[in-house]
């Protein structure tokens, strides 16, 4: 059987792969594809966590806003295949790769000095799964205890998407 | 009795990853078998009859023909995406059976298997999120041929999934709120401990729920991605032999996940009729229902409950597939708009309303405190047929409830089509395809 660890790095490196790809494919609809291979390995990782539902919303969610992004692409750049001159890359990818690693090598310094916080680990949640079921074990955090900020998101949401609304509808 | 476990486990595991692909693959197989079939039939035609008794050896026939066809390279594609389309298209069609039951739990010396690859805690939206990848691949193809017939069958793709995805996600809200769970063991188990299939007690969840399938597998009538009459084949247009087949293996692969789908989500999985045939693990014990005082009855596994309770879900499965098929052949294809419009202004309102409704009967019935049961399923029943006969009556708009009269009374008016043009085209244009 294929362990754990050797998963999470399989997953780990496929979406820091498909990150860098992102921003280093030539042409957009490249970019896009690495875009979905990153948030899928994404999803991969919070699977190994036990967090199943949290993978499936995260492919569900960006399975569809990335196909709106796609669209974004095809539409609005260049439909001929010399994508060159849409994309500047070099400069920017350097200097986003010497800040992120800049923060990711800060952030391992300090959980090298203070120890990593573990969870609830892998044995609670079960128990919370096999009580609640795995969306049950969201709902119950997320409608009892977090239910005025999770409403106030929603509201936000909704605001956003009649801003956007309003924004773009032509005068009739 | 105890769950498989150890060595056994891990070849119960492979011989059910081989058996389920392989009868996925055969029923892809013969349902474009039964397709040709069934719509020479309904044409008064004979269909494939020479390869084999019954024409039964087409299906390997035509696997054959595609496999030696010549592959062709549109000069002016992008080659690497359009080579990848048809597997991305492939993949998540095969995949999503994983999480469907297929039979009751089967007994063996070792100990009782599951008959389901993978009982993932999240179940249906395991399948939500794989069937949402599956337009990546069609609208890839359709923008990699550098074609605008499959440009423009891709881009209707992706509107379409879009759209309906949201009617499935709400008409599957129903479903999931009396259940309790996502997982598809639980909400076969919960339907045979209501005494009914949910096809029942959420009627209208049913219905737009098939609706919504039948526009998320791109099925006539809703085949706009590919409507041959306006779009030469739409997505697929430039591709052939294998990569050709690929899609198509995909769409009847979607049609099988779809239809198993809906057999397990409405029509109870493999549940047949009685409580014989009850299964459900319950903290860790195979169990057919609770006694009086609560406690758990062990279920009785046998290698024949298995086999029938299979041959059930295999039969409501062939059903979804012969209506998908005759209904293909039955109904012309919907206007573009006429898609985009049923979508946002039919499916996503009423399947908002009925979800509304439906939590609100639950409550009340909570509330009272009735016991989950026949009764409970009966109330339900009886609020979602009311449901759906207005519903029908509205979608209706008198014409086969109220009958030809009110149509009549109906203003009707045609927006499209110009008064000037009308006039001076006298002849009704020819039928299409």
């Amino acid at each position: 059987m294929l362990s754990a660890t050797f998963l999470f790095y399989l997953f780990a490196g496929l979406a820091i792969g498909g990150a860098i790809g992102v921003v280093m494919a030539k042409s957009p609809v490249g970019s896009l594809l690495f875009m979905v291979t990153a948030l899928a390995a994404m999803a991969g990782t919070f699977v190994l966590l036990e967090a199943h539902f949290l993978a499936a919303i995260q492919i569900i969610v960006y399975a569809g806003a990335i196909m709106v992004l796609f669209l974004f692409v095809i539409m609005l750049l260049n439909l001929g295949h010399d994508y060159e001159k849409d994309l500047k890359g070099g400069a920017f990818a350097v200097v986003s790769f010497g800040v992120i690693g800049g923060i990711a090598g800060l952030r391992a310094q300090q959980l090298g000095a203070t120890g990593m916080q573990d969870g609830p680990g892998g044995a609670a949640i079960d128990a919370l799964i096999a009580e609640h079921g795995a969306v049950g074990a969201i709902a119950t955090e997320l409608y009892t205890t977090y239910v005025v900020p999770f409403e106030i998101t929603g509201i936000l949401l909704l605001v956003a998407i009649v801003g956007a609304l309003v924004l773009a509808k032509r005068e009739v | 009795m105890e769950p498989i476990s150890g060595i056994p486990a891990v070849i119960a595991m492979v011989a059910k990853n081989l058996g389920i692909f392989g009868l996925v693959m055969v029923s892809v197989a013969y349902a474009t078998y039964a397709e040709r079939r069934v719509s020479a039939f309904i044409q008064d035609r004979r269909g494939p009859n020479r390869v084999g008794p019954f024409g039964l050896l087409q299906p390997i026939a035509d696997g054959i023909k595609n496999i030696i066809k010549e592959e062709t390279l549109p000069a002016t594609a992008s080659r690497f995406f359009f080579v990848l389309a048809p597997i991305l298209v492939l993949v998540p069609s095969l995949v999503t059976f994983a999480v469907i039951p297929i039979a009751a739990p089967l007994p063996t010396p070792w100990g009782v298997v599951d008959m389901i690859i993978a009982d993932v805690p999240i179940g249906i939206l395991y399948v939500l999120a794989f069937s949402s990848l599956a337009v990546y691949g069609v609208v890839l193809g359709g923008w990699a041929s550098n074609n605008k017939y499959a440009f423009l069958g891709g881009l209707r793709a992706s509107a379409q999934m879009v759209s309906y995805e949201v009617a499935l996600g709400l008409s599957l809200i129903a479903v999931l709120m009396l259940a309790g769970n996502v997982t598809l063991t639980e909400i076969v188990w919960q339907q045979q401990q209501i005494g009914m299939w949910y096809a029942f007690p959420l009627s209208l969840a049913f219905i737009l729920f098939v609706i919504s399938a039948f526009a998320e597998t791109n099925r006539l009538p809703f085949d706009m991605p590919e409507a041959e009459s306006e779009l030469v084949t739409g997505y697929h247009t430039e591709y052939s032999a294998m990569k050709f087949s690929a899609f198509m293996i995909s769409e009847f692969g979607h049609m099988v996940t779809a239809s198993a789908l809906m057999a397990t989500l409405f029509l109870g999985g493999w549940d047949l009729p009685g409580s014989w045939d009850n299964a459900f693990w319950y903290n860790g014990q195979l169990i057919s229902g609770f006694a009086a005082n609560g406690a758990p009855i062990a279920a009785q596994p046998a290698v024949w409950k298995t086999l029938l309770t299979f041959g059930g879900f295999a039969a409501k499965t062939g059903f979804f597939l012969l209506l998908y098929i005759w209904i293909r052949w039955t109904l012309p294809r919907f206007r573009y708009d006429q898609v985009m419009a049923l979508g946002w202004k039919v499916m996503l309102p009423t399947s908002l309303a009925y979800v509304m409704l439906i939590a609100m009967t639950i409550l009340v019935l909570d509330e009272l405190g009735m016991q989950y049961g026949f009764f409970y399923g009966l109330v339900l029943t009886a609020v979602s047929g009311a449901a759906t006969l207005t519903f029908m009556f509205f979608l209706d708009r008198g014409r086969t409830i109220a009958g030809a009269a009110a149509q009549k009374a109906q203003k009707i008016e045609i927006k499209t089509i110009p008064t000037a043009l009308t006039s001076s085209e006298a002849e009704p244009a020819p039928a299409g395809d």
